[in-house]
């Protein structure tokens, strides 16, 4: 859900990014300078300046916390800077709590791998469900199947060079 | 029959359902065609390997480019990761190699060699060499410079360093400090070299004698010193170094000092890329020009603060300008204790500097 080796937290000056016990990337609004440098290297555009000022001042980064707020004082303080923190109430983010079609899943990624794979099934794709298991697919070719269907289902964006 | 249980609604149904299929079967094929074409028009692209190719080749196209309002983005930064790469591994680990390998050779040039001491004893007799103008402008550049140069190097290597050592309180207000100072008292360094830059022009001009200099090693190997005017060899390299490197550190400054005028994510990684190259190798130099200037050799720090050096220097050192000017040295007594050199006659005579 957030990234397992976060471009942040490695070009981040101020060495403001954490990552927590369940593997989502914070950031200490305290320590961040406004600098911009996660946002020239996050791939997916999560950093993301509040506002524009004088000069070039942007402000302190706002990313996504996967609604898991930050490091504050106090609960109202880490309202007033990151948001709900909805994980800390055992809630899931709002994005996936409120999105109609369920599209948007959270959690483990292992367990949104499983019911994304349930759904291909449920769906009657003969392959979907089962592409990168490298045995079936070699017994399916050469049963004469098609796979490329299969494989275009398995495609996994993140791992292509 | 069993499905008379339904009632007479399930037989309305049924002729429904056999009305529509029979209507499906007789209706013109062109149609339906036309029907999914539109469908095909309007559908949202299906994600396949070639639309993330696509995206991933940094491609921008209205169909993968990110949804905030006025943005040009790609769906997928993939420049980013490239840009860390080139950051983490060659910037970061190179800047520092150049940085503290030339702390590392000053030191052991200073340990074994040593300091350049005067040849002959002084004379007592002073040239003016830099005008209250050029040394004013220097040492408010040089202030400058320093202050971007650690500045620059906390933003890059300070969260090693200091955040440990001091905590996250000092390291927060610490690191907000150097990133102000940079950004606002870097657009003043800018124009203050440019300006520095202009005024020292006519002194920098290559000459012949020039490469004869770098062959000796300013004086280094064989003996004796090689022939300098003005400005020798050494400073003739600091000079242009700053006029290419320096003023492209100063654009690419520029460029990622205001992000207000609408440039993108990418312009702004390689901008970033040329100010770290260009800064630490400048930093770097400018090591030993300090070194040079100050305890590397006796007598060139007085002529940047007080404006003359002594005919011994001179002669040494730059012997080409000493012949130029030799018949304008003044009596030490003569230029006095607060004397300013810019009310000195013969400066006004013969503008030096």
């Amino acid at each position: 859900m957030h990234c397992d080796d976060a471009p942040c937290m490695a070009v981040c000056p101020t060495d403001c990014f954490y990552k927590t016990d369940d593997g989502i990337v914070l950031h200490d609004k305290d320590l961040c300078i406004g600098c911009g440098y996660c946002l020239y290297a996050c791939p997916f555009g999560a950093p993301q300046f509040p506002k524009q000022n004088a000069f070039g001042e942007r402000g302190k980064m706002d990313k996504c916390t996967f609604c898991a707020g930050g490091p504050a004082d106090s609960k109202e303080e880490e309202y007033e800077k990151y948001g709900a923190n909805r994980i800390a109430e055992g809630k899931l983010p709002l994005c996936a709590e409120m999105c109609s079609t369920k599209a948007l899943l959270a959690g483990d990624a292992q367990t949104v791998a499983d019911i994304f794979r349930q759904r291909v099934i449920h769906r009657g794709h003969r392959d979907g469900g089962w592409s990168g298991n490298p045995r079936r697919e070699q017994e399916r070719s050469r049963a004469g199947a098609d796979l490329t269907q299969a494989d275009e289902l398995a495609y996994d964006a993140t791992r292509q060079g | 029959m069993s499905l008379c249980r339904y009632g007479p609604t399930a037989w309305t149904s049924i002729a429904l359902a056999l009305l529509l299929v029979l209507a499906a079967l007789f209706a013109p094929p062109a149609q339906a065609q036309a029907e999914l074409d539109r469908e095909a028009a309007t559908a949202v692209v299906g994600v396949s390997p070639d639309i993330w190719r696509q995206v991933r080749s940094g491609e921008v196209d209205a169909n993968f480019r990110d949804t905030r309002f006025d943005s040009t983005y790609n769906l997928v930064n993939s420049s980013g990761e490239r840009w860390r790469q080139l950051r983490t591994r060659w910037v970061s680990p190179f800047g520092l190699i150049a940085v503290g390998g030339m702390i590392v050779v000053i030191a052991l040039f200073y340990v074994i060699i040593g300091r350049k001491e005067l040849s002959e004893p002084r004379t007592g007799r002073k040239l003016l060499r830099w005008p209250l103008f050029v040394r004013s402008l220097h040492w408010t550049v040089a202030s400058l410079f320093i202050v971007l140069a650690l500045s620059g190097l906390n933003l890059l290597y300070g969260k090693f360093v200091f955040r440990s050592l001091f905590g996250d309180a000092i390291w927060g207000s610490m690191i907000s400090a150097s990133k102000l100072a940079h950004n606002y008292l870097g657009p003043l360094f800018g124009v203050l070299l440019i300006v520095l830059l202009a005024r020292m022009l006519k002194h920098n001009w290559p000459k012949r004698h020039d490469l004869e200099w770098f062959r000796q090693g300013g004086g280094l190997v064989g003996k004796g010193h090689p022939d300098a005017g003005f400005a020798n060899g050494g400073e003739k390299l600091w000079f242009w170094l700053l006029a290419t490197a320096g003023l492209a550190v100063v654009a690419s400054g520029f460029v990622l000092d205001f992000p207000n005028y609408g440039q993108s994510r990418d312009t702004m990684q390689w901008a970033n890329l040329i100010h770290g190259v260009g800064a630490l190798g400048l930093t770097a130099v400018a090591l030993g020009h300090i070194y040079i200037g100050t305890i590397g050799s006796e007598g060139s720090l007085e002529g940047m603060t007080t404006g003359y050096v002594d005919e011994t220097w001179a002669k040494d050192h730059h012997n080409l300008w000493y012949e130029e000017v030799k018949d304008q040295a003044l009596p030490e007594e003569a230029l006095g204790g607060d004397r300013r050199p810019g009310d000195s006659p013969s400066e006004t005579a013969s503008r030096p500097g």
